[in-house]
């Protein structure tokens, strides 16, 4: 059976860097920090006070009008807001493809959250009659990749991938499998997350996993530094357009990059903690180089899942080790969840944006707040400043609670 | 405000249109092409604006600006 490659065409990006894919990436290759203080978060109630949130965002009046809105929670808008960044790059909207064959598969890992939390306040005060028609809509995880069908008309495979923080990173995986199989042409993927909340806020806390540094949010997230003492969560989207490389080729479209492998694997371990010795996420990376159909050398950059928290990036470093060996020394492996706090359902989509755009124009981002390395975490993190090298192979990784894992392999553009 | 005028704005909301383009005589689905969770969400604007109880047999026969104002007046306390 022909098995279709996969070109990535389009790419839109925001979260606590910037609202659009250039503003994140300029500010991400200059090693900034999009992690804030929560301005009308109660100090007193909260323990932990800052995120790498989006700021100034307005959605356009193009996607929805204002009473539309309203009605739906964050995570809907700022898909829709990169999901249109991506087609308009892709030029996607001129290409002949029938309808049906484009599709959207849009990951999140909470959904609507917050449109939850709000509506049981109304629902304990005022009653079950209070709660009205456009609740259930303006959660559920599938209405992002929902609304993404209904503004530009595509007929294709449409839901939402749910695995926690690898969400966007299935997402990703099923949208290229599609492809791969002749089965859409195109398909609008990747992820978007909207829960930085009072109640989320409190449950992470309570898991001690995020970090309380609220005098100093933008050091707070160092990966593989000594002194990492939990996540910081953000929010944001991340989104490409796949596409059928050969289509893609004969109608004119730029290729940014091409997805070349991917794998996904779970740890069968615990609700929350990664495998220590990485029995799930070695063969995951494995796994994607084999379907990639290269050598583990040839990898030049990981994106790591990389959040921030002191088992997390011992253990995938382990796991780097383990599977690409004494490579694991020459390549170089950063986390940009260092300026961008977690994008928890989010992440691998933002992350495969980095990727590409490593591949594309020849710099890695950096790994910030790198200033005592950990001694167990002993790999090239690209500490604090981009670094410029000319790369063909970028892997991103993406690991959830549940202990699922995604790996991709992105390849640079030709 | 009078009582149609209140009307009117909460459905001129709900239907994003101008108040002058709602009149007593408007029809929320026929003219303003309201769906059946728009009409749910302006019954419990009315509701709220009106302090009354809609009962929901009821919202079926309220089709246009008049037939709310005048299930307001005959229910007003």
């Amino acid at each position: 059976m022909k098995v279709n490659r996969v070109a990535v065409t389009g790419l839109g990006a925001m979260c606590g860097l910037g609202n659009n894919l250039d503003t994140v990436w300029k500010n991400a290759i200059a090693g900034k920090s999009g992690i804030t203080t929560i301005p009308d978060i109660d100090p007193e109630k909260y323990p932990v006070q800052f995120a790498g949130r989006v700021k100034d965002f307005e959605i356009s009046e193009n996607h929805l009008n204002k009473k539309e809105w309203a009605r739906f929670d964050t995570f809907i808008h700022y898909a829709l807001h990169s999901a249109d960044e991506a087609i308009k790059q892709s030029g996607l909207l001129e290409a002949d493809y029938p309808k049906e064959m484009i599709g959207s598969i849009i990951g999140t890992g909470l959904g609507g959250f917050p449109s939850i939390e709000n509506t049981v306040r109304i629902y304990d005060e005022k009653g079950p009659r209070r709660v009205g028609p456009f609740f259930i809509p303006s959660f559920i995880p599938n209405m992002a990749t929902g609304k993404i069908s209904m503004l530009y008309n595509f007929r294709g495979i449409n839901y939402a991938a749910s695995s926690a923080c690898a969400s966007a990173g299935h997402a990703i995986s099923a949208a290229a499998n599609e492809i791969m199989l002749g089965r859409q042409d195109a398909i609008i993927t990747g992820g978007s997350e909207a829960v930085i909340s009072g109640l989320t806020i409190s449950g992470f806390n309570s898991m001690k996993a995020l970090s309380r540094w609220n005098d100093r949010p933008q050091e707070a997230s160092r990966p593989f530094d000594t002194d990492r003492n939990g996540f910081v969560i953000g929010d944001g989207a991340g989104i490409l357009v796949l596409e059928n490389y050969d289509k893609a080729k004969a109608r004119g479209a730029t290729i940014y990059a091409e997805l070349v492998g991917h794998a996904s694997t779970a740890d069968a371990y615990h609700i929350t903690a990664p495998h220590p010795e990485g029995e799930g996420t070695v063969p995951c990376m494995l796994q994607s180089l084999k379907y990639a159909g290269i050598a583990a050398e040839q990898i030049d950059y990981i994106n790591a899942h990389g959040t921030s928290t002191p088992a997390g990036d011992i253990a995938e470093t382990n796991a780097i080790k383990a599977a690409f060996k004494e490579h694991a020394y020459k390549l170089d492996v950063s986390s940009t969840k260092s300026m961008t706090g977690h994008l928890l359902g989010a992440a691998g989509g933002l992350e495969s944006v980095f990727c590409v755009m490593a591949l594309k124009e020849g710099v890695m981002p950096p790994t910030i707040n790198l200033q005592n390395q950990d001694e167990a975490c002993d790999l090239n993190y690209v500490p604090n400043t981009a670094k410029k090298k000319d790369i063909q192979y970028a892997l991103n990784n993406s690991f959830g609670f549940g202990g699922t894992n995604s790996t991709l392999i992105f390849k640079k553009g030709s | 405000m009078e009582l149609e005028q209140r009307v009117i704005k909460i459905v001129s909301e709900a239907a994003n249109v101008e108040t002058s383009n709602v009149q007593a005589s408007t029809n929320f689905v026929d003219d303003l092409n309201l769906d059946s969770l728009d009409m749910v969400e302006m019954m419990m604007k009315m509701e709220e604006e009106f302090g009354i109880d809609i009962p929901e047999e009821k919202t079926e026969d309220l089709k246009t600006i008049s037939d709310v104002t005048n299930f307001l007046k005959q229910n007003a306390n």
